[in-house]
């Protein structure tokens, strides 16, 4: 088993370095680089830059260098100093951006899918136990109603309601007396108090496919002879049930977690702008857009290693929870 | 059915009256079990016989109340008269309630047909045996994995003390069984049901696990209720039998009646059929002998087959005449089912060769060739599987099936392929009206002889058939088995017959090669090495299988096969695993 993870860490190593570069590359591809977007944009507010300031400025990022000279430096800053380089659009160290909104993202991500799975897979097996009943009908109604809608609109509609029936103040994570300020129980409450809706909205979409899932999942288990050979034991149905198939259903569960950590980023972009979230998704989309190559170069390898991390995780747990794995 | 039941002093332990189980279909109403009436007497072993739809499990299961939903009883009374004179009709119980809850595991227990996937994959046995001492027996954790260990070593699993922390995939066939039974028989319970549980086992296996059980329930003064396909289990284990069909019971006495004195016409069939599989063949014995003298369509020369460490095939050696029947005989593992797939070159061989005469007279070697060559040789040389379920495609109709190999060699297309078609369901025995239909609607042995067709439409000269007749039921094995003589002498063909079944072997096959662990220990004919083998191992396998005769049950004179031990032998014993004892 430590021998499977050291290998396993041994591998991320060089899986990191390729995809650190293909992404360097990705973001080099377009057309132009920041100086040229930050020129265009002082040209719509009637500034003019003259070829002079812009070479300064190129000469400044060291945007002039051969790609492969502007790889290897910014690899060798995050390698020797952690330093991720320089963000052109906010002129601040990339690191001093990224790790707050990482850590509320963070926050914002286990808090709905905690949420998620506690309404999705009890409702699952239910929905399975009970197939083609009433309650199992209502619920298939509920979780094809919570797919098809779009996660703005309802972002949007439970916004609305909040803010004008009940008056609360809806959009960003904290009120705008603790939006700087430091760390305290006051902030983790208003924390809290904000959290519910983004955590209500994100919850509801990813809810609907997890109970279908948990339901086929029990379905495919339900009928198997080890089942059987239980209740012939004479044990109460809530017992053999929630000991073995559901026991066995959970497992494809864990495999999701390799996806679920990089999607912590890139997921929830459009209900993070709509609500207006200091989280990580409108940052990126935001320094993609002016071609902010550092910082967007800094969230997709945060982003890899977070998927990297992710499938560690989920297949450690998965030979600890499943002998079949671990043993074979 | 007769009433032969002497009226006993005690009541019997169980009273099945006129029992209905049914599920509710579209078509109506489905009597799985209809108007059944039988009883067991304390301490005594009654096998309920029967075949694939007899209604058998479902009976098993009623007893217990644990009838796949959507089936339930309809009426009648299953009366459990236990030792300290309480009588309960479990037939009244809920599904559910604690009641029966109660009785599911300690006064009854239940072993399954498949010992692997009737335990849990992510529990350990030990885990699962404690449970049920737990629940009936209030044990504490120490007290329940102490007894745990004691169960184990009544059924004889070597280390139980280890064993009882291991998965059920850690263990082989054999010790899964004994696992359930030691499961099973953790509360002393008054009577055990067993579900075909020597079934999915090897012969060697299924006569341990039959002393075995006969062994506890002496000892315990146990009732056993024994569901089974296989007269000769029935012969060697049975005080009472009951015969069941469609739901019904076709005869219902002591076992010395139902073999020697059977009433019913679908009892003598099934006794018949049996019988039947203690010679050769009519069909056979009237054919005039094979030219021996003949040149071999088929020699293999020391073919090896290794994956990694494992030699499923080790230096084997046989040839095949034109037009012959040679068996391979085995048991699980020993290597005949990789030694079909080879000849088919479905593998690349690790050793040796596979000379192949075609019809022209020139060789090829099957190991060597490829490409287009292969493809050739592979038009004559066909299969037909084991599983008719599995084998064939649902999403095909019979006509696309059969008519397939035709379609994909370029050789037939339109009204040809179809009148083609039409003449091969014929040739089959099926009729031809139904092509256009998909396989779900025709039974086991009529999708059998759809595989078959398939393997003849392009008429070749060598069919492999591994288990073809394992899956079906007795009275279609027969039916399956003559047709694939008829087609042998009508189409010139050579079959290598793979099964472990030494009846089906016996019946049809001019020579047999017995296989164990890779090797080919014995080859011969087929008269001899069925009725008087050279090899200690063929001798011993032969010792296992159950005689179809209740007079007959000597259990002394089996023995089990010791290989002479060589240290190589030794270190591959070890790391497959799968045979401890």
């Amino acid at each position: 088993m430590l021998k499977f993870i050291a290998k396993r860490l041994l591998w991320m190593i060089p899986s990191l370095f390729a995809v650190s570069f293909l992404a360097f590359v990705l973001i080099q591809l377009p057309p132009g680089d920041y100086v040229t977007t930050y020129i265009a944009t002082l040209a719509a507010s009637n500034e003019v830059i003259d070829q002079n300031t812009a070479a300064s400025l190129r000469e400044r990022f060291g945007l002039g260098d051969p790609m492969l000279v502007q790889y290897v430096k910014w690899m060798w800053g995050i390698l020797s100093r952690g330093d991720f380089g320089i963000s052109f659009e906010w002129q601040q160290p990339v690191s001093g951006l990224i790790w707050e909104r990482m850590a509320l993202t963070l926050v914002l991500a286990v808090a709905s899918l905690l949420a998620t799975w506690a309404i999705a897979l009890p409702i699952g097996v239910y929905s399975a136990v009970r197939k083609y009943s009433v309650g199992d009908y209502l619920f298939t109604a509920f979780s094809f109603f919570g797919l098809s809608v779009p996660s703005f609109l309802l972002a949007l509609l439970l916004m609305y309601v909040a803010a004008v029936e009940f008056g609360q103040d809806v959009g960003g994570l904290f009120s705008p007396e603790y939006e700087t300020a430091s760390w305290s129980i006051a902030k983790m409450l208003d924390l809290l108090g904000h959290l519910w809706l983004p955590v209500a909205i994100l919850a509801v979409s990813s809810t609907a496919s997890l109970i279908r899932v948990m339901r086929a999942n029990m379905l495919d288990e339900l009928p198997k002879p080890y089942v059987t050979t239980a209740r012939a034991k004479g044990l109460s149905e809530f017992r053999l049930l929630t000991k073995y198939p559901m026991r066995i259903a959970l497992n494809p569960f864990i495999s999701t977690i390799a996806w679920l950590l990089p999607n912590l980023i890139s997921g929830s972009v459009v209900v993070a702008i709509v609500l207006n979230l200091p989280t990580a998704a409108p940052l990126l989309l935001q320094s993609l857009m002016a071609q902010d190559m550092y910082l967007a170069g800094a969230f997709v390898l945060l982003i890899c290693a977070l998927t990297l991390i992710g499938s560690l995780i989920s297949d450690i747990l998965l030979a600890l929870v499943d002998p079949r794995i671990r043993l074979e | 059915m007769s009433d032969i039941h002497t009226i006993s002093p005690r009541k019997p332990l169980l009273e099945v009256r006129n029992l209905v189980t049914q599920f509710p279909l579209r078509t109506g109403l489905f009597k799985a079990v209809n108007d059944l009436s039988f009883s067991i007497e304390q301490g005594k072993t009654l096998c309920v016989v029967g075949e694939s739809g007899s209604g058998k499990s479902v009976t098993a299961r009623s007893i217990l109340q644990i009838v796949d939903s959507p089936g339930e009883i309809a009426s009648g009374s299953i009366i459990l008269n236990t030792a300290d004179g309480k009588s309960v009709d479990l037939a009244k119980l809920h599904p559910r309630s604690k009641a029966i809850r109660d009785i599911r595991g300690r006064d009854i227990a239940m072993i399954f047909q498949e010992p692997m996937s009737s335990l849990s994959p992510v529990h350990t046995v030990g885990d699962q045996i404690t449970e049920v001492l737990r629940l009936h027996m209030k044990m504490t954790k120490q007290q329940a994995r102490d007894e745990a260990i004691n169960l184990l070593r009544q059924v004889e699993i070597p280390n139980p003390e280890q064993a009882i922390d291991r998965y059920a995939f850690q263990y082989s066939g054999g010790m899964r069984q004994r696992a359930m039974i030691a499961m099973a028989l953790a509360c002393k319970p008054q009577l055990l049901i067993a579900d075909e549980p020597t079934t999915a086992l090897d012969v060697t296996t299924q006569a341990e696990i039959l002393d075995l059980i006969a062994r506890l329930q002496k000892s315990f003064g146990m009732a056993v209720l024994f569901i089974t396909h296989d007269m000769g289990v029935v012969a060697q284990i049975a005080d009472d039998v009951l015969v069941m069909h469609h739901g019904v019971a076709k005869e219902y006495g002591p076992v010395e009646q139902i073999f020697h004195a059977p009433q019913d016409p679908y009892t003598k069939m099934l006794i018949g059929s049996v019988l039947k599989l203690e010679q050769k063949a009519e069909i056979r014995l009237a054919r005039p002998p094979l030219d021996t003298t003949a040149k071999p369509i088929l020699e293999v020369r020391n073919l090896s087959q290794h994956f990694g460490t494992l030699k499923a095939l080790d230096d084997v050696s046989i040839s095949l005449l034109p037009g012959e029947t040679l068996g391979i005989v085995g048991e699980s593992g020993s290597g005949k089912t990789t030694m079909g797939r080879a000849i088919m070159r479905l593998y690349d061989p690790t050793g040796g060769e596979m000379l192949y005469r075609k019809a022209d007279g020139s060789v090829v070697d099957l190991a060597k060739i490829g490409g287009t060559a292969l493809k050739e040789a592979r038009r004559e040389l066909r299969m037909v599987f084991q599983d008719p379920f599995g084998s064939l495609n649902p999403r095909m109709t019979v006509a696309q099936v059969i008519g397939e190999p035709l379609l994909v060699n370029g050789i037939m297309r339109g009204k040809e392929l179809d009148e083609r078609v039409c003449q091969l369901m014929e040739q089959v025995g099926l009729d031809p009206r139904g092509r256009e239909r998909y396989p779900h609607a025709f039974s086991g042995g009529q999708r059998q002889r759809i595989g078959i067709a398939r393997a003849i439409t392009l008429k070749p000269r060598i069919i492999v058939a591994d288990e073809a007749t394992s899956a079906l039921d007795v009275s279609v094995r027969f039916q399956v088995l003559d047709l694939l003589m008829k087609l042998q002498d009508e189409l010139q063909l050579a079959y290598i017959f793979i099964s472990h079944d030494i009846g089906v072997i016996r019946y049809m096959c001019d020579r047999v090669g017995v296989m164990y662990r890779g090797k080919l220990v014995e080859v011969g004919e087929a008269e001899k090495v069925c009725n008087a083998p050279d090899h200690p191992y063929t001798q011993a396998l032969l010792s296992a299988i159950p005689r179809p005769d209740p007079r007959d049950r000597d259990r002394s004179r089996r023995f089990r096969y010791v290989e002479p031990a060589t240290p190589l032998i030794q270190s591959t014993l070890v790391k497959n695993g799968s045979s401890a004892r």
